[in-house]
């Protein structure tokens, strides 16, 4: 059981990190704008396929830097030539430019790269396992996507507390006409913001795509829990979206981990049940069975007990 | 410095300023009264391009009229808000810090001098603007915007709502910023430093300007004060 829970932590703890990669860049510009970028999954989509396609020349490591940058100038480009058009008119109208964003670099992807899944792995240099404990490996690629996630949110957390230009940033995102009074030209922090925080999804993509599989269908996948996280943590906040992100990823391994189910739940209550009972597949549900619904319910519980999410302070 | 000329504004349909004029000249304090919804905010709003303009105002003998924000502040005009909307989760030294227009800081003005001006500010220094007292903030956010070296500076009402010693304190500080060469247009519903401090005055009824003149001769005209600033 032990080692279970050790292995479990770790994967969770990966699995977390990387969320935290996604949510903290959809929640940075959630601050600015005002507005959930439904396309914000797809960046990371395309990090994983523009990492896919540079691997292929040049290899994983010059990828790694290529890839997210040209998926943060990408990001730029449609912030300012798309979104802030669209902002004119209203959050709604940036509600479906952005849904509308989703498809299209959805469809993009199949037009370019097809719909199987592509071959992208790891560097060699990753290929071994770091430790093996209780009989059992832990690959060296997984504690380098723990690297990078915390060198990330250690780079994130310097730079918009301790440095000039986070201190702007972190002003313009609830004043942005003082800020703009001081001088600062609010629409380039708007855009810089935006092509980080997509830049960002695009690294996770990136280091998530040889572990994840590399599909047309992994924006989907990770999309929808990245919006339960933000709403968990509190619109906008990026402590809570680093506490919901660990959250998350630890409590799904764990569930994942885990052979307890609803049985082992009747046994100690001391209720017995018959096989031919019309709740029997209830009955017999385990817990890794529901673990992807967990952060769901979860969802549903803080939206009830407390809408404004565990750090928020916005009560929209 | 600053020549407004047929200045007009609206709020969708409303038209609020109405051919508004006056100038600030080159170190001068220059102040702009009238009772509440007269235009006096509108008026600093629109020299600093949040609302959208009609007519011209020249700031050093340039066009400013239709830039944004940004770039008007660039330039050399500073504006402190009438609500001061300082940033409350960020430190004295922070709001001081987002004040300055590029690393290098000003030439006028340093953190330290502003730390020695206002003791209280550089005691306080690492607690966050939103813990300091009405007057604290209202002096912080002077700070802030000299920190960026303006050569004009816009103050919409500085002493609202402060205690009388602060109030004091106050114009002797845009006494202190006009003597450095700053010109100040000093935006005011009240009196009490105006007459003191200003150069010259002019008085704001219905989007226009209504009068012009100078303390001495405001304080003669009794048809005016009754009519356009008594309550």
């Amino acid at each position: 059981m032990f080692e279970v829970m050790i292995f479990a932590t770790l994967n969770g703890l990966v699995t977390g990190l990387l969320l935290f990669m996604l949510a903290s860049g959809l929640t940075l510009i959630f601050s600015m704008m005002g507005v959930l970028n439904f396309a914000h999954a797809s960046f990371y989509m395309l990090g994983a396929y523009f990492a896919y396609s540079i691997s292929l020349y040049l290899g994983f490591w010059p990828a790694l830097i290529v890839a997210p940058v040209l998926v943060g100038v990408l990001g730029g480009l449609i912030e300012r030539y798309g979104l802030r058009r669209v902002h004119k008119s209203g959050h709604v109208a940036e509600l479906i430019f952005t849904f509308g964003l989703a498809f299209l670099i959805e469809e993009a992807v199949q037009f370019f790269w097809g719909r199987a899944t592509k071959d992208y792995r790891s560097p060699d240099i990753l290929d071994f396992p770091l430790f093996t404990l209780f009989g059992q490996n832990f690959p060296a690629y997984k504690a380098f996507m723990i690297f990078i996630s915390i060198a990330i949110f250690i780079a994130l957390y310097f730079v918009l507390t301790r440095t000039r230009i986070g201190i702007i940033i972190q002003a313009a995102i609830t004043h942005p006409h003082t800020v703009a009074n001081l001088g600062h030209n609010v629409p380039l922090i708007f855009m810089a913001v935006f092509g980080v925080g997509t830049g960002l999804a695009g690294l996770a993509g990136v280091i998530a795509g040889p572990v994840l599989t590399t599909f047309p269908g992994m924006a989907m996948v990770l999309g929808s829990i990245v919006f339960v996280i933000v709403v968990i943590g509190g619109l906008g906040s990026l402590a809570g979206a680093l506490v919901a992100s660990l959250l998350i990823g630890l409590l799904q391994s764990y569930a994942i981990a885990s052979d307890l189910g609803m049985p082992d739940l009747l046994n100690w209550l001391g209720v017995s049940f018959e096989r031919d009972h019309p709740l029997n597949d209830i009955w017999r549900l385990t817990l890794p069975q529901i673990a992807p619904i967990l952060p769901y319910l979860l969802l549903v519980l803080v939206l009830i007990f407390r809408p404004s999410g565990l750090f928020g302070k916005r009560e929209s | 410095m600053l020549k407004v000329k047929d200045l007009n504004a609206w709020y969708g349909k409303s038209h609020i300023l109405r051919g508004v004029h006056f100038e600030v000249g080159e170190g001068e304090i220059v102040s702009l009264l009238g009772r509440n919804g007269v235009g006096r905010s509108t008026t600093v709003k629109t020299i600093m391009g949040e609302v959208e303009p009609s007519g011209s105002i020249l700031f050093k003998g340039q066009q400013i009229a239709g830039k944004k924000s940004y770039e008007i502040a660039k330039l050399g005009i500073g504006c402190v808000p009438e609500n001061r909307d300082i940033f409350p989760s960020l430190t004295v030294r922070q709001n001081l810090l987002l004040g300055m227009k590029s690393s290098k800081g000003s030439a006028r003005w340093s953190m330290e001098e502003m730390f020695r001006m206002f003791p209280n500010l550089g005691e306080r220094a690492d607690v966050p603007g939103g813990v300091l007292s009405g007057g604290e903030q209202q002096m912080l956010c002077m700070c802030r915007t000299l920190m960026g070296d303006p050569e004009l500076i816009m103050i919409d009402e500085p002493t609202e709502g402060l205690a009388p010693k602060v109030v004091e304190q106050v114009g002797e500080l845009l006494q202190e910023i006009a003597s450095r060469g700053v010109a100040i247009l000093l935006v005011e519903q009240k009196l009490t430093i105006a007459l003191r401090i200003s150069h010259r005055l002019y008085v704001m009824g219905h989007g226009q300007i209504v009068y012009e003149g100078t303390p001495d001769s405001l304080l003669q005209a009794d048809d005016v004060r009754r009519e356009w600033l008594e309550v």
